[in-house]
């Protein structure tokens, strides 16, 4: 099919939504059972799977000097990085 | 007396279980605890750079940068009569910059406005049913600076499964308005200068929007009792005006335009998190992106951080980030463009490159607090290369007071 120079190409969803459904139940099968008495290491402030809040500006600086953003639980929109 | 017996035990039983049934209140009586200070954060960062590939002059000259964040955050939570917990956070925050490059917004470099202010407030509530494992949250974000407005929306839901995993979604929006501050030699003869009483006289500029739409899904689960792991995937799309007004683009033939990108774009990250506790003293924070969008760009992220623990409240986290990405089908550097092409840049943000970010953090949380009220402090320093030469620092504290 022609397709104009310059019209925009749509990566395709599909093998990325796969890849994501595959870690998914990947990750599912793998757990063991852990009692909330068992979870003291879980639960340390160092193992939290989101961003720190001193990290807050690296991630704003990296989504302005680099090309792509997101997927990191951070903001994914909005805001210049004119300078 | 057999049956006297009998009878009393009978009895006894019977006293115990009418007492059991009347100690169950404890719901119908439960009092809702109105909002309370909780938590305040103080994040402040230091940002400094250098480069020689500045937009604003079609991919060449200084990209030197200073740039002073400060965010202030406030965390209320409370309990209503249905023992949700309610929690409210109001943030503020205030930037200043210096941009070297912002100078050239005229032809010979003579812009009087090198610097800027933003000032960005934001609210977020969340409802979170602990009994059902279940949350609901609503946020709002706003952004102001001389030339750029942004206002954010956003909805989010959680729901925990039962074998320690929890799903998440959350919709966004951000609508933008870019003003059109063109490059002097775009604007009419006398645009620009100096008025009568010594001000800056500029055009009226006018103003153009930009749309984010943002789907974000989440799966978070405790994998065993070292490792827990998260996926996350965004899709976004994106309308309106993405390029910016005054970054240049000189073609072939000497002459120059501004950047013109298209009007859409759609993004797709997906993300992956692993954290393990590795013996009594270290964590493994390991994080792994692939991104692909519909402007050709394509672009691998893997991060390390491992904090060793010195004590139980002091932690020293050294991290490495590795990045690599491809040009969008748009860029080209300085008079390689031609003008027959339909869209150019020659912001580097958007070629071919790859970058390294390292560094080193401090944790330091005692039970007691550190001088009264202050019960976090974490400091954290990093230096970031690209391949485009662009170099930078940035050091940031958080002060966490309860």
């Amino acid at each position: 099919m022609y397709r104009q120079p310059g019209s925009i190409q749509r990566p395709s969803r599909i093998p990325i939504l796969r890849l994501a459904a595959v870690l998914i139940l990947a990750t599912m099968a793998a757990c063991t059972p852990v009692k909330e008495y068992q979870k003291n290491r879980i639960n340390d402030s160092e193992m939290g799977l989101s961003n720190r809040k001193v990290e807050k500006n690296e991630l704003n600086f990296q989504s302005y000097r680099e090309g792509s953003s997101g997927a990191n639980g951070g903001k994914t929109g909005g805001g210049c990085g004119c300078n | 007396m057999k049956k006297i017996c009998l009878t009393v035990v009978g009895l006894y039983l019977l006293l115990l279980h009418a007492f059991s049934q009347s100690t169950t209140g404890d719901t119908a009586t439960y009092k809702p605890k109105k909002l309370k200070l909780d938590e305040v954060n103080l994040v402040s960062s230091y940002y400094t750079q250098t480069g020689d590939h500045s937009a604003i002059r079609g991919g060449i000259g200084s990209e030197k940068v200073t740039d002073l964040a400060n965010g202030l955050e406030f965390k209320f939570i409370g309990f209503d009569a249905k023992q949700r917990k309610n929690t409210l956070t109001a943030g503020i925050g205030v930037d200043h910059h210096t941009a070297a490059s912002q100078a050239w917004i005229s032809k010979t470099g003579a812009s009087r406005r090198t610097d800027g202010l933003r000032l960005y407030p934001s609210l977020d509530w969340t409802r979170e049913n602990e009994k059902k494992g279940t949350s609901f949250s609503l946020g709002a974000y706003y952004s102001n600076e001389f030339n750029y407005h942004s206002l954010g929306l956003n909805i989010g839901i959680t729901q925990k499964t039962h074998n320690n995993g929890e799903f998440g979604f959350k919709a966004s929006a951000y609508f933008d308005q870019v003003k059109l501050i063109l490059p002097s030699e775009f604007e009419p003869a006398g645009a620009y200068g100096v008025g009568n009483n010594g001000e800056e006289r500029h055009p009226d500029y006018g103003s153009s929007s930009r749309q984010t739409y943002t789907g974000s899904f989440s799966f978070s689960q405790v994998i065993n009792t070292r490792l827990q792991g998260t996926v996350l995937l965004d899709l976004v799309e994106q309308n309106g005006y993405l390029g910016l007004p005054f970054h240049r683009v000189y073609f072939t033939d000497g002459t120059d335009s501004i950047e013109k990108l298209p009007s859409n774009r759609f993004k797709l990250p997906l993300g992956l998190r692993l954290n393990y506790f590795l013996g009594d003293r270290f964590i493994l924070r390991s994080y792994y992106r692939y991104y692909t969008d519909s402007w050709g760009l394509h672009s691998h992220t893997a991060g390390l951080e491992v904090p060793v623990k010195i004590t139980p409240f002091f932690s020293i986290s050294p991290f490495y980030r590795y990045y690599t990405q491809t040009a969008v089908k748009y860029f080209a550097p300085y008079e390689q463009h031609t003008k027959t092409d339909g869209h150019f840049t020659s912001n580097y943000s958007l070629s071919a490159f790859s970058s390294s970010f390292f560094g080193t953090g401090l944790r330091i949380a005692p039970p007691k607090g550190i001088l009264g009220g202050l019960s976090t402090m974490e400091i954290r320093y990093g230096h970031y290369t690209q391949t485009t030469d662009l170099v930078s620092d940035i050091i940031s504290l958080n002060l966490s007071f309860k």
